[in-house]
């Protein structure tokens, strides 16, 4: 079987909060809470579990009385052993997963002392302050956090600016600014103000901050099903039904003709059909899931957020910083007639000597690129003709020719010429395909233009074009013209775009999806996105951003990285898969299980079922407690692959769908017929059966 | 099995499939008014019973006039069955029923049963026959055919209020399908030599000299429609074997031929109201894999005859003749036994009974998978539609998104409905048998010891509860505990299934029509298929498969061992 580990690549990549899967502290502790975990009035709502425990007391007590009277008890003692180790095992993978939750908990509970707040007395008097605790501090409070101070509770800044370490809640320790006014103002209790001073309004009561949150989420108290979760309890509890109202009428159906099998026996044959793989290790995944995203630095408010994401059908991601770099980068040098590449280069180079922008560095980097021009250091006779917003032209003089680049009209205007034909065109064909054009002069001659395009990220072509085979249309928003998002929306490979977007643009689109049956995602950090972050059915805010917009969406990214929206929906999908995975292998593996126990429980009435021994196994009795074992070892087995999830390919989902069948559905089938074989020869091999 | 054999079973269901396609348009032409050739008739249908055709109802609304239907249909034919003696059209002067033998009879005709514990030649009037069993046989399929377009609509669209008017589809269903094939099929049933007349039975001397009453009455129309609505209660006890009501291995494929026409026209006519035929053909493949599959089995185990029998010195040739009739031959006896179960029809043209073990597990375990294989008229849909959210649900979670089916989301509730209605079948079958075999005064109406009078009693509940009606035999029936417990077990089996069902078609039809894409489970392919029947057959065999093991599989086993009972 293929138990393919799948940690998403970025995730090690990023280097965030990654810790090992098991450690040995989790797992003792773990091993402790699953004893305790045991108690019936907890385990009821996990109705295959809550079943088999029953079963479990039951044989026990019937083993025991065995015992008492003398009757042969060893096999009947093997069976309640192995019963308990099946339902042990579910609680300690349940354990498992919240104990890795708890350790991150812990930690973050630490920067969450008692922090003293500095109140003010009135509003607009820094000066005059008084101390309270922050567990005192009110919804409306207006505080003070000067440099060195912990910031008491979350807030939005309303006076000053500072820079704040949040590695408390990033986990980044580069400090931050925010300040008040614009898409920086808010700040998160816990974090560290590290220079200057800020007044705050605080806006969480105490016990529901951001960090209490997040403590509360990874800890996984007060849990709630997800919807997805809730139909697969029914489904599971459905089926546990079935195969009770199966084996109890075996009572009955067996007596016909022969003696009905004895109460143990039954009780292996129920325990080994109910869907106790997936019984045991649901509520594993769902919290695993949850873990998998906090450890990718993102928090969702809910579980259902996140199966929401595996949902999502429309991704609405910014162009800048986004699907684009953010600035614009030389990609070409067009030359009017007359003139070589070479020596429009070399002009263009030499004009941005000066040119500390993002657009003239890049500049000098295509020229060395492309024409392998080494730009000299500035010379020391050089006179800097520095960009000013009046003339959108800016230049060197140097001995050897006076060098300008800048807005072809403004260039154009200040030379005293027309451009050239061949140069208007350029510029119009640069213009067309959603590029800036520059012009380039020499000594008051118009050498050619320099193409500067908004440059996408390297592979998100790609990226997108993954996520169209997983179905998913992605829509580029930005406020570029029509025809500059229509090019770079070419080139990026993106579906859609909304140019020359306002965030009621945003909303229609995202309604208008919605009411065509489209799940929409979308990332927003300004005050003006939380509209659309609130109506879109997987809105990631940014940690950066304000505490409208974190107020709105329901996740919350911590490095404020936008394009993480995708590997949300790949981890939402993860969740799913995986709960339907290990629920096809469950079902599956009962057809070897009937194989093993039926002939067993029928041989003294029919002995002529062996037949049905495929496996021939040993004895009745070792056939029974063969399966037992198996279908309590396989949770074990099985608690990695729930913890880390299955893998998810970005294929479409007829692929996905084979390729899942296949390993669990057939694999399921194959799978117990071996391990069962396998565990029946060491049975014997050790003497047991 | 010869290739002839082969040859006859192809032709026929070719001549299935070829029948229903044009048949699946004209249904869902009727299921959207748009047939108005008896306008005039169903006006003053319409007006006399104070109904507004144009109303839709929703799932409640629709249910509680289906019900109110059959509990009026349930009781006039009740009234009916005991009042007979004082009825004309009863020349042969029978007496009313027993109350127990009428409830029995009343529900199984209701319930699209046909469960028989009377022998109709010697307890029913020609009035009985005529007002009282073939009129249910019309109204009980038309009940099965409306649900299933209900639940069909249900996947139209997005946001949908009602799923149509029960009453409207109702006396459409009658009237634009059922008479019409009826009266084409009754017609071609006379000229095959079936009786239709009023006249008494026939007095005959044979040629020993003995006297031999012939029993007649107005057969073909009845076993027509009790072919086309999958209703299968046969005129003579001895259904489609007699020699009147099976007459020759012509009327025999044209009776296989029409219990399953309707049942694979209305999966088709699923994908014309879905619009996506692709749905449907998908559905169809899986239905007919099985029918072929399970005819396959039969045949081989009834070709290759009886061990014992063999060893005995009989001729290997002719195979397991026991029970069958040499009109028909082993070929259109095999296709007769799966369709019949398959699609919850319980006509037989031959004793079960007698068959191998293998042969008589099949037509058990067929009833036992939910008689969705294509099932009866309207409910074969409805019961696949369920078994294919469920597998939706299961396999839909691996591809990565909350499961969805044409659009819709399958969720809790869906799920909940689901296993509600999934649970009929097992609790039903299993718990009514394992009680029976142990009370006394019910294991006393099984005939033989060992595995197989355990399968008498286990097709009689798995032939109940799935609305069947065919006999295993063996069983004596008309006990006041056989009556009454398989009369339960046939209302639970169709209503406790119908209103879990119908509040799906409720929770789906508002629900809002996702729009698909290359993430979208796909549910018409080849893999889709696959699945669905891997569901079918795995649900199906872990419910039943001890049982079946201590019944068919151990006589299959003990046989071949050389061991009886």
């Amino acid at each position: 079987m293929n138990m393919t580990q799948a940690i998403p690549a970025d995730e090690a990549r990023r280097g965030t909060r990654r810790a090992a899967l098991l450690t040995h502290p989790i797992l003792r502790r773990a091993a402790l809470d699953a004893l305790r975990k045991l108690d019936p009035r907890r385990l009821v709502r996990n109705p295959v579990i809550f079943v088999t425990e029953v079963v479990a007391i039951l044989v026990t007590i019937l083993s025991g009385r065995a015992a008492l009277l003398g009757e042969p008890w060893t096999f009947q003692v093997g069976i309640a052993l192995w019963l308990w180790l099946t339902v042990l095992f579910s609680t300690f993978a349940e354990a498992v997963a919240e104990g890795r939750g708890r350790a991150q908990a812990e930690s973050l509970r630490r920067t969450r002392t008692d922090a003293r707040a500095k109140l003010l007395v009135r509003g607009d008097d820094r000066a005059l302050w008084q101390p309270r605790a922050a567990t005192d501090l009110r919804v409306g409070d207006l505080v003070l956090a000067e440099a060195g101070d912990l910031i008491p509770s979350d807030g939005e800044v309303v006076e000053g600016i500072a820079s704040v370490n949040e590695a408390a809640v990033t986990g980044e320790s580069a400090p931050v600014i925010r300040e008040s006014g614009g898409d920086r103002s808010a700040v998160t209790g816990g974090t560290l103000v590290v220079s200057d001073w800020l007044v705050l309004r605080i806006t969480a009561a105490p016990g529901a901050t951001f960090l209490d949150r997040m403590i509360a989420l990874v800890e996984g108290a007060g849990r709630q099903k997800t919807p997805n979760e809730i139909a697969l309890d029914i489904l599971l509890a459905g089926m546990t039904i079935i195969f009770l109202i199966a084996v109890a009428t075996l009572v009955g159906l067996a007596s016909w003709g022969g003696r009905p099998p004895s109460v143990p026996v039954l009780a292996a044959l129920l325990v080994t059909l109910i869907p106790t793989t997936i019984g045991g290790l649901l509520s594993a995944i769902g919290i695993a899931g949850m873990d998998r995203l906090v450890r990718f630095n993102v928090l969702a408010t809910s579980g259902r957020a996140v199966e929401a994401a595996g949902d999502v059908d429309v991704l609405l991601l910014d162009k800048t910083g986004t699907i684009t770099l953010g600035n614009r980068q030389a990609a070409g040098f067009i030359p009017v007639p007359g003139v070589t590449e070479r020596e429009l280069a070399e002009a263009a180079a030499l004009s941005s000597l000066a040119d500390e922008t993002p657009e003239g560095r890049s500049i000098l980097a295509f020229a060395r690129e492309r024409n392998g021009i080494a730009a000299p250091a500035l010379p020391a006779g050089a006179r800097v003709s520095p960009f000013t917003a009046q003339t959108r032209i800016s230049g060197l003089d140097l001995p050897t020719g006076a060098y300008r680049k800048g807005a072809v009209d403004s260039l154009a205007r200040m030379l005293g010429t027309e451009p050239p034909p061949a140069l208007r065109e350029a510029v119009d064909r640069i213009a067309r395909a959603g590029a800036t054009p520059l012009a380039v002069a020499m000594d008051g001659r118009l050498l050619g233009a320099i193409e500067l395009k908004d440059i996408v990220k390297t592979g998100m072509r790609a990226r997108f074009d993954a996520l169209r085979r997983m179905g998913i249309r992605t829509v580029m928003v930005t406020g570029d013209n029509r025809l500059t998002a229509a090019a770079i929306a070419a080139e990026a490979g993106v579906d859609d775009f909304i140019a020359e977007a306002t965030p009621e643009d945003k909303l229609a689109y995202i309604r208008r999806a919605q009411a065509e049956g489209r799940l929409v995602a979308m990332a927003g950090d300004g005050t003006n996105d939380a509209p659309a972050l609130a109506q879109a059915d997987v809105g990631l805010a940014m940690q950066t951003g304000t505490q409208a917009a974190r107020e709105a969406g329901n996740m919350v990214d911590l490095d404020s990285d936008p394009t993480k929206l995708i590997e949300v929906v790949e981890i939402g999908k993860q969740l799913l898969i995986t709960r339907g995975a290990l629920t096809t292998f469950s079902i599956a593996n009962d057809v070897a299980k009937y194989f093993a126990i039926l002939p067993a429980i029928f041989a003294a009435s029919y002995p002529e079922l062996g037949a049905l021994n495929v496996m021939r196994l040993a004895s009745p009795e070792s056939a029974i407690l063969s399966a037992v074992i198996f279908n309590a070892l396989i949770i074990v087995a099985l608690v990695p692959l729930a913890l880390r999830g299955v893998a998810y390919v970005p294929v479409g989902a007829a692929a996905l769908l084979r390729r899942n069948l296949l390993i669990y559905g057939l694999g399921g089938l194959v799978a117990p017929f071996v391990g069962i074989k396998l565990i029946d020869l060491l049975l014997v091999l050790l003497g047991l059966a | 099995m010869t290739i002839l054999g082969w040859a006859q079973i192809a032709l026929v269901m070719a001549a299935v499939v070829a029948a229903a396609i044009p048949l699946a348009r004209a249904i869902a032409a009727v299921a959207a008014g748009r047939v108005t050739l008896l306008a005039p008739l169903e006006r003053a249908i319409y007006t006399a019973g104070g109904i507004d055709p144009a109303r839709g109802m929703g799932w409640q609304g629709y249910t509680l006039a289906m019900l109110a239907t059959n509990l009026a249909g349930f009781l006039l034919l009740y009234a009916l069955l005991r009042l007979q003696g004082l009825l004309p059209f009863n020349p042969q002067g029978f007496g009313g029923l027993s109350p127990w033998l009428a409830f029995n009879t009343a529900v199984s005709f209701v319930t699209n049963t046909n469960w028989q514990a009377y022998s109709g030649e010697a307890a029913m009037s020609y009035l009985s026959q005529m007002a009282g069993l073939t009129v249910q046989n019309f109204l009980s399929a038309a009940t099965g055919m409306a649900l299933a377009l209900a639940l069909c609509r249900a996947f139209s669209g997005g946001g949908l209020k009602d799923l149509g008017n029960f009453w409207a589809d109702f006396v459409r269903l009658n009237l634009y399908v059922l008479l019409p094939l009826a009266i084409l099929v009754g017609l071609a049933f006379v000229a095959l030599g079936m009786p239709q007349t009023l006249a008494a039975y026939v007095e005959a001397t044979t040629l020993e000299g003995g006297t031999q009453t012939i029993p007649l009455g107005p057969a073909a129309f009845q076993v027509a429609i009790k072919h086309l609505g999958t209703n299968g209660g046969g005129f003579f006890g001895a259904n489609s074997a007699h020699p009147f009501e099976g007459p020759s291995a012509l009327a025999t494929s044209l009776q296989i031929w029409s219990h399953q026409v309707i049942p694979f026209a209305l999966v088709l006519t699923f994908g014309h109201i879905v619009r996506d035929i692709r749905q449907g053909r998908a559905l169809l493949a899986v239905m007919l894999a099985f029918v072929i599959a399970g005819t396959w089995i039969v045949y081989a185990a009834e070709a290759g005859g009886n061990p014992l029998h063999l060893a005995a010195g009989v001729d290997p040739a002719m195979g397991n003749m026991e029970g069958k009739e040499v009109r028909f031959g082993q070929a259109l006896v095999a296709l007769f036994t799966a369709t019949t179960t398959g699609a919850s029809n319980g006509a037989v043209n031959a004793m079960f009974d007698s068959f191998t073990p293998l042969g008589g597990l099949v037509p058990l375990f067929l009833m036992q998978l939910g008689e969705v294989l294509p099932g009866g008229v309207g409910s074969g849909l409805y019961g696949m539609l369920v078994f294919v959210l469920l597998a939706v649900f299961v396999a839909g979670l691996m591809v990565g998104r909350t499961p969805e089916y044409l659009g819709k989301k399958v969720q809790a509730r869906e799920v909940k409905l689901a296993m509600l209605a999934v649970l009929v079948l097992p609790a039903v079958i299993l718990g009514f048998t394992a009680v029976s075999l142990v009370l006394p005064a019910a294991a006393s109406s099984i005939q033989d010891a060992g595995p197989h009078g355990l399968t008498e009693m286990l097709y009689a509940y798995s032939s109940a509860a799935g609305n069947n009606g065919s006999a295993f035999g063996g069983l004596a029936a008309d006990t006041p505990w056989l009556d009454a417990t398989l009369g339960i077990a046939m209302l639970l089996g169709r209503f406790a299934y119908i209103v879990p069902m119908m509040a799906i078609a409720g929770s789906l039809a508002a629900k809002p029509k996702l729009a698909a894409s290359t993430g979208t489970f796909p549910t018409h392919g080849p893999l889709f298929a696959g699945l669905l029947a891997g569901l079918i057959l795995i649900l199906g065999g872990l419910q039943f498969m001890p049982a079946l093991a201590l019944g068919p599989v151990a006589e299959h086993f003990v046989l071949a061992a050389g061991k009886i009972f």
